[in-house]
């Protein structure tokens, strides 16, 4: 990846967070890797293990794990509402572990917002006092954090329901309060714990196509969390994958479904609609001499969906050019009819 | 979870407890053996195993006297004495109270009278109307009416004074110690239990030490209304405040709040719903103490009621029962619909629109002034014109003894002389140390060494106190009523949880009467028995039933739905889905309604000690004559400590039980 560490907006290197009598004693004594097997015989329950992670700039990093994966509780040793038990975490190159309480609430006022799975609206205040609630415990006046929180009300779809209490609103609805509240401060990282996951499957939709509209508009730095791969896969510049408190792999939607770093990843991987996901260049052949070719080019950045009819009414194979028109490599019938049906790992891998 | 920390050999125990096949019947050999045979051989043991010779009692008595006498006499730093402190605290509650009572009905001068009865009631019906609708306003309105038109507008309006200055400063209290231990550790631990034994400790033990730090009068009457009250308020603000979600807590966080933010704009707005339970039993409890308060002198309803039932005056006692009744329903309906309250969005437009109720509120005092001073008899309903209903009850407690007093008799008769007495004198051969194995085995069996020590030190108190004989009087009073309680409260249960017309039929009555004040059930008790042991187990059991009805219930009708599904698809018969599949998964909850039955016994016992009987409630009565703390301590702990022995047993159990169920 051409991308440094040191550009990252939040990092986390070689985060533990461990249960138990005396964790950091636990991890000290065993040079601050303990193997699995002395974890479990002393009884320690381990959340996460040995987490390392980058989100960058303006990039969606979703972190992906079955419920006990950990994954909530990395993201949570993110923002620091649990305490790691070691490993460091970098906000704008700084660690966070290391900086006072008092500073830590400046960073939580001013640059961090949170969406949460349940919502956690207050259920005494409006939605306009729910929304200007960051403001208002930073001391912003009334009037300039009531015009800042119509705003956003606006910006989710909400503009009417400012007098409404939290329990007159749908889930769907609720959740556009969540999210306008963790907007309030104009963050630079936004995190959301699994925040679809209670709304049904159509509202669901409608808010993750909500969610990208945003992204568009406020490019921010954000660490997504949910347990539903479709979901990473529709939201991701990059998914993490976790299983017990580990993460397996990280890497973008196409390098998962092309090279699964075990079967547990290639569990998840298996039923996607890969050529939805992934590109020309994952089917393409180097160009042998000599061969008869169709006159059609498709780009090596096209999805296989978009371009899949095109190759299949060909007898014969089509030219793949680059960005810049050159021609890189040919794609034939038979290798994206392998995709589409046999569901077979491409190539690439 | 007990087991796999035990040792091996303990495990071994259980294992073999547990074992296949009988295991019920051998887990209850298991556990009875112990002290079936310490009774069983219990003529043979040494006298002192059976009851500690009053030469070795602790001097608890003693001890506790002359710490009162140090504090009552002895100035601290020269200056002066707690009982002085505790005077000056004292007479402030002097101010709210005065100035309560005097809106209310009392006036603050000639030129300036209360309010006047009909703003008070209209008050009530705009009140009523607020919270939750027209319906509840219209009682509201009938009950305070009722008040003034039956000629007992002066002595409600003192007791409601009393309830409205006592159960602010009451939740304050609660809430505050309720926060702290929240925040401390410590703090939490030292509370927790304190909590629990203040919380079994029967009325009048809080009466005596009052009284003596006090004085008689309606302020000390306040004060034991207060710290009789705020308990409930601190173990709820606790449960609520660990209660609200880790979610809620965790936005607060990421908001940037600071500690005292989090607390007051997240933690504690989101607890209200647990809070608001809290303010409406602060209220009846409130109530409840304030009726019986009038021991110490506390002036209002219970004063006069407390003296016409000594005089025996049965139908006027009867009327201010009634009254008590409609206060308890009034006040109980308008907290609870203030706790359902949610808020709502506010409609746009001028003050009258916005704040509808307030409007009127403001209207109704206004309008009730003019009209009050053209017609006097708005302001104070006229005693010329009051309705007194005394002739009619006497009248029908007359016909009942005229013409049911025989029966009455043979019934009372056959089970004083066949049932009662005969239990009693079985009651008094028990050992102590019978008891200490028996609470030792069930504790350890249940809830593993720590609560096993905790039943031993509450077994020993109740051995080493002096008072082992009152004691087993006490036990044997309310042991039987519990079981006649368990037996009705059962049937009725079992036949409302049939079908969701009789559940809420049943329920309703319920709620309402467990609003009532306990010593409102002396009063039926004393006019059909007289005065005896007899009557005291009746009031017991009248007042007891309620608890095991309501979990009753509960516990059937919460049997999940899929579960009776699959009972009636394999085949079963109503009778079979509910004694093989309902109460079987309900039998958990019954206990715990048993084991509020038990407390609730033990309250009334020593209130029925007031009819006359021999156990440890009339030990308290004699303290109280004989203003000696002491004593109303140490035997108001007997009592906490019997209701402790049986609630932990119980709930240990009930815990043990659900998991197995996986009713968690």
């Amino acid at each position: 990846m051409e991308r440094k560490a040191l550009d990252a907006k939040i990092a986390c290197r070689s985060v533990w967070k461990l249960y138990g009598r005396d964790p950091e004693g636990f991890l000290a004594a065993h040079g601050g890797n303990p193997p699995d097997g002395a974890i479990a015989a002393d009884g320690y329950i381990p959340a996460v293990r040995h987490a390392s992670l980058e989100v960058f700039p303006g990039e969606i990093l979703v972190i992906m794990g079955l419920s006990g994966s950990g994954k909530s509780t990395l993201v949570r040793c993110l923002s620091r509402l649990i305490e790691p038990t070691a490993g460091e975490v970098l906000f704008d190159g700084q660690d966070l572990l290391k900086i006072p309480a008092k500073e830590l609430i400046e960073i939580r006022r001013h640059k961090m917002g949170m969406v949460f799975q349940h919502f956690a609206l207050l259920p005494h205040r409006t939605v306009l006092q729910n929304v200007a609630f960051p403001l208002e415990v930073q001391g912003v006046e009334r009037a300039t954090r009531e015009k800042r929180a119509l705003e956003i009300i606006d910006l989710v779809g909400l503009k009417g329901r400012d007098g409404y209490y939290p329990r007159e609103l749908s889930g769907g609805q609720q959740q556009r309060v969540g999210i306008a509240r963790s907007l309030a401060v104009e963050p630079d990282v936004w995190f959301l714990d699994e925040p679809f996951s209670a709304l049904d499957p159509l509202i669901r939709r409608e808010m993750q196509d909500e969610f990208l509209r945003l992204q568009t508009m406020l490019r921010k730095t954000i660490a997504f969390i949910t347990h539903d791969f479709d979901e990473a896969i529709r939201l991701a510049d990059r998914i993490a994958i976790m299983n017990e408190g580990r993460i397996v792999q990280i890497g973008t939607p196409e390098e998962l479904v092309t090279r699964p770093a075990d079967d547990y990843v290639a569990n998840f991987t298996r039923d996607v609609a890969r050529e939805k996901l992934l590109t020309v260049a994952s089917v393409m052949e180097p160009q042998a001499d000599g061969e008869a070719l169709s006159d059609g080019v498709v780009r090596q950045t096209d999805k296989v969906a978009d371009v899949a009819r095109l190759i299949v009414a060909s007898e014969l194979p089509l030219r793949v050019a680059d960005d810049s028109d050159r021609i890189v490599g040919i794609v034939s019938r038979a290798r994206v009819l392998d995709m589409l049906f046999s569901r077979e790992p491409g190539p690439g891998g | 979870m007990a087991e796999a920390a035990a040792p091996s050999g303990e495990r071994a125990v259980r294992r073999w407890v547990a074992g296949a096949g009988q295991s019920g019947l051998r887990v209850a050999i298991f556990l009875l053996a112990p002290s079936v045979f310490v009774l069983s051989i219990g003529p043979f043991l040494p006298e002192w195993l059976r009851i500690v010779p009053q030469e070795w009692a602790a001097p608890f008595v003693g001890w506790i006297n002359a710490a009162v006498e140090v504090l009552r006499r002895e100035e601290m730093l020269g200056l002066f004495t707690f009982r002085d402190v505790t005077r000056a605290i004292a007479n402030l509650i002097d101010y709210p109270l005065d100035f309560v009572e005097a809106i209310l009905v009392a006036g603050f001068s000639e030129s300036v009278p209360g309010l006047p009865w009909i703003a008070v009631t209209g008050l009530a019906v705009v009140l009523g109307w607020y919270l939750q609708g027209r319906q509840l306003g219209i009682i509201a309105g009938v009950c305070f009416a009722y008040m003034a038109i039956f000629g007992k507008w002066e002595l409600s309006m003192v007791t409601l004074s009393v309830v409205l200055v006592a159960a602010p400063i009451a939740g304050a209290i609660g809430v505050a110690l309720g926060i702290v231990a929240y925040k401390k550790r410590w703090f939490e631990a030292l509370l927790w239990p304190i909590l629990n034994v203040m919380q079994a400790l029967p009325h009048f033990s809080y009466m005596i030490p009052v009284a003596i730090f006090i004085g008689i009068g309606h302020k000390a009457g306040t004060i034991a209304t207060i710290i009789f009250a705020f308990p409930v308020m601190a173990r709820l603000t606790i449960l609520g405040l660990k209660g609200v979600s880790p979610e809620v807590r965790e936005a607060g966080i990421m908001a940037g709040c600071t500690n005292r933010q989090m607390l007051w704009k997240v933690e504690l707005p989101a607890a209200r719903p647990t809070l608001m339970v809290g303010v409406n039993q602060v209220i009846m409890l409130c109530l409840a103490m304030v009726v019986l308060a009038s021991f110490v002198g506390a002036k209002g309803l219970g004063h006069d009621l407390l003296n016409r039932l000594r005089s025996l005056w049965i139908g006027q006692a009867l009327e201010i029962g009634v009254v008590i009744v409609f206060m308890a329903i009034i006040l109980d309906r308008l907290s609870q619909a203030w706790a359902r309250k949610e808020p709502e969005h506010m409609r746009e437009g001028p003050f009258h629109v916005r704040h509808p109720f307030l409007a009127v509120g403001a209207a109704v005092v206004v309008v009730s002034y003019i009209l009050a001073a053209f017609v006097p008899a708005l302001q104070l309903w006229p005693k010329s014109l009051s309705i007194t209903t005394a002739p009619l009850w006497d009248a029908m407690i007359d016909y009942i003894i005229v013409y049911a007093f025989d029966y009455l008799e043979l019934i009372k008769d056959t089970l004083l002389v066949h049932v009662l007495i005969p239990m009693r004198d079985l009651y008094l051969l028990l050992p102590w140390s019978a008891l200490l194995v028996f609470a030792v085995t069930l504790g350890w069996y249940y809830g593993g060494w720590q609560v096993a020590g905790i039943q031993a030190l509450f077994a020993l108190y109740l051995a080493f106190a002096g008072y082992w004989e009152r004691t087993l009087i006490t036990a044997y009073m309310v042991s039987f009523a519990v079981v006649v309680c368990v037996i009705f409260g059962s049937v009725v249960g079992i036949w409302a949880a049939a079908g969701p017309r009789r559940t809420k039929v049943v329920e309703l009555i319920l709620d309402t009467f467990q609003t009532f004040p306990s010593f409102i059930y002396l009063i039926p008790a004393i006019m059909l028995f007289n005065v005896n042991d007899f009557a005291a187990i009746m009031a017991i059991v009248i007042y007891a039933t309620i608890p095991t009805t309501r979990l009753t219930i509960f516990g059937l009708r919460t049997v999940p739905h899929d579960i009776v599904e699959a009972a009636i698809t394999s085949g079963c018969t109503p009778r079979q889905v509910l004694w093989k599949v309902r109460m079987p998964l309900a039998f958990p909850a019954i206990m715990l309604g048993i084991n509020q039955t038990i407390m609730y016994a033990l309250f009334m016992v020593v209130i029925a000690a007031f009819i006359g009987t021999t156990d440890l409630g009339q030990e308290i009565f004699r303290s109280k004559a004989d203003n000696n703390a002491g004593q109303s301590l140490v035997v108001g702990l007997c009592i906490a400590f019997m209701g402790l022995i049986a609630d932990q047993l119980i709930n240990a159990w009930a815990r043990e039980r659900k998991k197995v169920l996986g009713l968690e």
